[in-house]
């Protein structure tokens, strides 16, 4: 994390709103922090550039895209870009619009590679300055549902619809293996922060913890409190909506829906469980308050908590201390949030926001000569 | 005592075959109830006629069915695909479907009126809105009532499969047709729980018991006749005709292959249960597949559930085709409403009767028809609005009954087809 004052959690505020004129389903930071992707019901994904405020339209795929992943280094942190942003506007204040001239860095280029449901993986230079498909694989058949990179950037691990798993290079997109063992559908994949092993968990909550060298599942863990078959409707509801390692990789946390009463009405409570990665041993972590809706994304904080993010009877984000089953401190940011990311410097996070705008809250405290940002109200 | 408000044959309401049918002599020779249209007798005579309705509980969604919107606002992620008719798309989620197409047919423009469930049903199986002051029959026992030989018929004429449940007779489905026309329910596809014969009560004896139980029956009938005392004999004579036939209800006994072929699930089952039924003899059967009322999640569930349609739904096609039943069987699949366009926050889509689409197949069905349009995203009908009572007028005249014929119950006259709606003449053979 880029130096700053010890992170409290509870000073988080709204820093800025990015929208866009379609619901989101999914957002993303750039190795960099510097963009926030976004991907959206008219199939498109779009970034913002948080350093000058440039939206740019990565358009390619031709179905929703949720996944989405990178292949590239953390270089500048919020420090140096902030640095950025105060000379641009120091000049600004002294020679007015000649402040605009001042061009931003260019970013350290990276690679996007994001999922779609229509089984597509597609590959794109994420700095460029309207990013094109640069190759495309047809991965599954039905949904990719998510797509993950591993710690040393080379390979690509994407999970469907098709109850596959499957390992493909990062630099040629060639296939690499199948990992075949899930009964039902795949919701998600990590890759466990040491490289060796990947993790993966089902419609009916089933994890895997596979081993990348011999492809085997060495171990299950149950996830199944998110998974539940609603006998009155006669379907399935379930599944780890979000999945993620703890920094240090001691913990694995799958975020979903439980307590399903009604899976047509989403009546359920959004929940996550948190396993020892050790010993396989698991927390459920469940908000303080009672809210109807499902938990879309999660992110542990290197500073020790955790951040859930939920849709359903509104919008929500919880926070909880690393050992606790039940959450400390809440935001309510104005709709439901459909997917969270932890910005790399741990200094922000954003919220895929279902009515078309990423919500993009901070930890900094607010300057003192500066407003409070709040959320456009909605629209009557 | 209640009146019966159908011709229940007691001394009040006896009235002649003939006048009933309100036709001349030739009338006999057009079907059992006299309402073919003249020119089928003939059709009838050679291949007794069935229908099927799948009917796809809590509202299924035409977007993710018959009629897709990919790529738009309101289309959401799945694709359209080919089928067997040039031109024709379907959604990505009915592959084999897909390929019997060009057996089927597509109203896309229906507009049904109710986004309620109950409503909507009563609408989509009467042909009818509501209306204060009489209740109208549901199409199985119309159907079974004029398609069907009631009387001697070894199965009920009107039979639905429920995807769970008990099961049971007395159903009040077929109002002023009587209860020989109502619905036998099995809940699973089961008869309904202690109808066979226990083990320890051999046929001598139950038949005996039978003719006491009808002895005792018609005496009190005689002077206390009513349709309540109707509706409880008729649940004795149909759950007789179940039992007698109850080596129907064993789909264990079909060939394995053709079961594989439906698959060994629920709705797989049913429908497989279906084809016996009416090859059988039944009249009028109706497989409900749940659910369908996708407000959260509507698309991984209509994944799920169609999942579960697509492949049997195909199956028995061919196998209705493979056994020469497909000429006299109409199929039709329907819900009770559709769903909207609009997606909400939940990724679910809500109720909607404006713009939806129903499929058809077999008798007297043109395949490979399409008729009606909607909008670029669904919203609202383009081309071609119809609502359910154009449907109940097309389903008899695929048939071969006509349409603008009435029931005379207690002498009032009610046409059995709403007489403000027409034939969609666009999907016939």
């Amino acid at each position: 994390m880029a130096n700053m004052n010890p992170i409290d959690p509870t000073a988080a505020r709204l820093e800025r709103e990015l929208k866009h004129t379609r619901p989101l389903i999914g957002c993303r930071f750039d190795p960099s922090g510097r963009f926030l992707f976004a991907s959206s019901e008219d199939d498109a994904i779009q970034r913002f550039d948080l350093l000058t405020g440039a939206k740019t339209t990565l358009a390619g795929h031709r179905s929703w895209v949720r996944g989405m992943t990178f292949v590239g280094n953390q270089v500048a942190g919020s420090g140096e870009l902030s640095a950025w942003q105060k000379r641009r506007d120091h000049l600004q204040a002294v020679a007015g619009f000649a402040g605009a001239t001042l061009l931003p860095p260019r970013p350290a280029p990276f690679t996007l590679i994001s999922a779609d449901y229509h089984g597509k993986l597609i590959w794109w230079q994420g700095d460029a300055d309207v990013p094109k498909p640069l190759r495309e694989v047809e991965a599954h058949k039905g949904w990719a549902r998510a797509v993950a990179v591993s710690p040393d950037g080379k390979t690509v691990a994407s999970c469907g619809n098709d109850n596959a798993v499957r390992i493909w290079s990062a630099d040629t997109g060639t296939p690499v293996r199948t990992f075949e063992g899930h009964a039902s559908h795949v919701y998600n994949v990590a890759f466990h922060p040491d490289g060796t092993r990947l993790a993966s968990c089902d419609l009916k909550g089933v994890v895997k913890d596979w081993n990348l060298k011999t492809g085997a599942a060495d171990r299950e863990l149950d996830a199944k409190v998110l998974w539940k078959y609603d006998t009155g409707f006669m379907a399935d509801i379930g599944g780890a909506r979000a999945m993620r390692f703890s920094p240090d990789g001691s913990r694995l946390a799958c975020a979903g829906i439980t307590n399903v009463s009604n899976a047509f009405a989403g009546v359920g409570n959004p929940a996550a469980i948190v396993f020892d990665w050790n010993d396989g041993k698991p927390k459920v972590l469940k908000p303080k308050e009672n809210f109807q809706g499902t938990a879309w994304g999660f992110a542990f904080h290197p500073a020790g908590f955790s951040i859930t993010g939920a849709g359903g009877s509104g919008g929500r984000v919880w926070f909880a201390k690393p050992d606790d089953t039940t959450t400390f401190h809440m935001l309510t940011p104005p709709t439901g949030v459909r997917d969270l990311d932890l910005a790399p410097d741990g200094e922000r996070f954003a919220c895929a926001g279902a009515n078309g705008t990423a919500y993009v809250y901070t930890f900094r405290p607010l300057p003192p000569d500066a407003a409070p940002v709040k959320p456009t109200p909605k629209k009557k | 005592m209640p009146r019966c408000h159908y011709a229940c044959h007691t001394a009040e309401h006896i009235v002649s075959r003939r006048a009933f049918l309100g036709a001349a002599s030739s009338v006999a020779a057009l079907g059992p109830a006299g309402f073919a249209a003249a020119g089928a007798n003939a059709k009838l005579a050679k291949a007794q006629k069935r229908v099927l309705v799948v009917f796809l509980s809590g509202g299924v969604s035409q977007l993710e069915t018959w009629d897709p919107k990919p790529n738009t606002d309101t289309g959401g992620p799945f694709k359209a695909i080919p089928t067997s008719v040039p031109g024709t798309h379907i959604s990505e989620l009915l592959p084999h479907t897909a390929k019997q197409m060009h057996r089927m047919a597509l109203v896309r423009s229906l507009n049904s009126i109710s986004d309620d469930h109950g409503i909507g049903q009563t609408i989509m199986l009467t042909g009818r809105r509501m209306e204060p002051g009489i209740e109208y029959p549901h199409l199985g026992a119309v159907m079974a009532k004029l398609l069907g030989n009631a009387g001697e018929a070894a199965l009920p004429g009107h039979i639905q499969i429920l995807p769970k449940g008990g099961g049971g007779f007395g159903k009040a489905d077929a109002t002023f047709l009587g209860p020989k026309f109502a619905s036998v329910a099995l809940g699973d596809g089961k008869p309904p729980a202690d109808l066979l014969r226990p083990a320890n009560l051999g046929a001598d004896s139950d038949a005996t018991r039978e003719a006491f139980r009808r002895k005792l029956n018609d005496r009190f009938a005689k002077s206390r006749k009513s349709a309540a005392t109707d509706a409880y004999a008729e649940s004795f004579e149909q759950a007789e005709r179940v039992v007698r036939k109850g080596e129907v209800f064993d789909v264990e006994k079909e060939n394995p292959k053709v079961a594989d072929r439906y698959g060994r699930h629920d709705f797989g089952r049913h429908l497989l249960l279906a084809r016996r039924l009416l090859e059988a003899g039944v009249t009028y059967v109706k497989v409900q597949h749940s659910n369908y009322d996708t407000h959260h999640e509507n698309f991984d569930f209509h994944i799920e559930q169609l999942g579960e349609f697509d492949r049997p739904f195909a199956a028995l096609l061919d196998d209705l085709a493979d056994r020469g039943m497909l000429e006299s069987t109409l199929v039709v699949v329907m819900s009770e409403m559709g769903r909207t366009p609009r997606i909400n926050d939940r990724y679910g889509r809500d109720h909607w009767s404006k713009a939806w689409s129903v499929a058809l197949a077999g008798c007297g069905i043109k395949g490979g028809a399409v008729v009606g349009k909607t909008n670029a995203t669904g919203t609202a009908v383009a081309d071609r609005e119809v609502y359910s009572g154009h449907l109940f007028h097309t389903y008899l005249t695929a048939v071969g009954l006509d349409s603008t014929k009435e029931f005379r119950p207690n002498d009032r006259p009610v046409p059995v087809a709403d007489p403000k709606a027409e034939v969609i003449k666009e999907i016939l053979a």
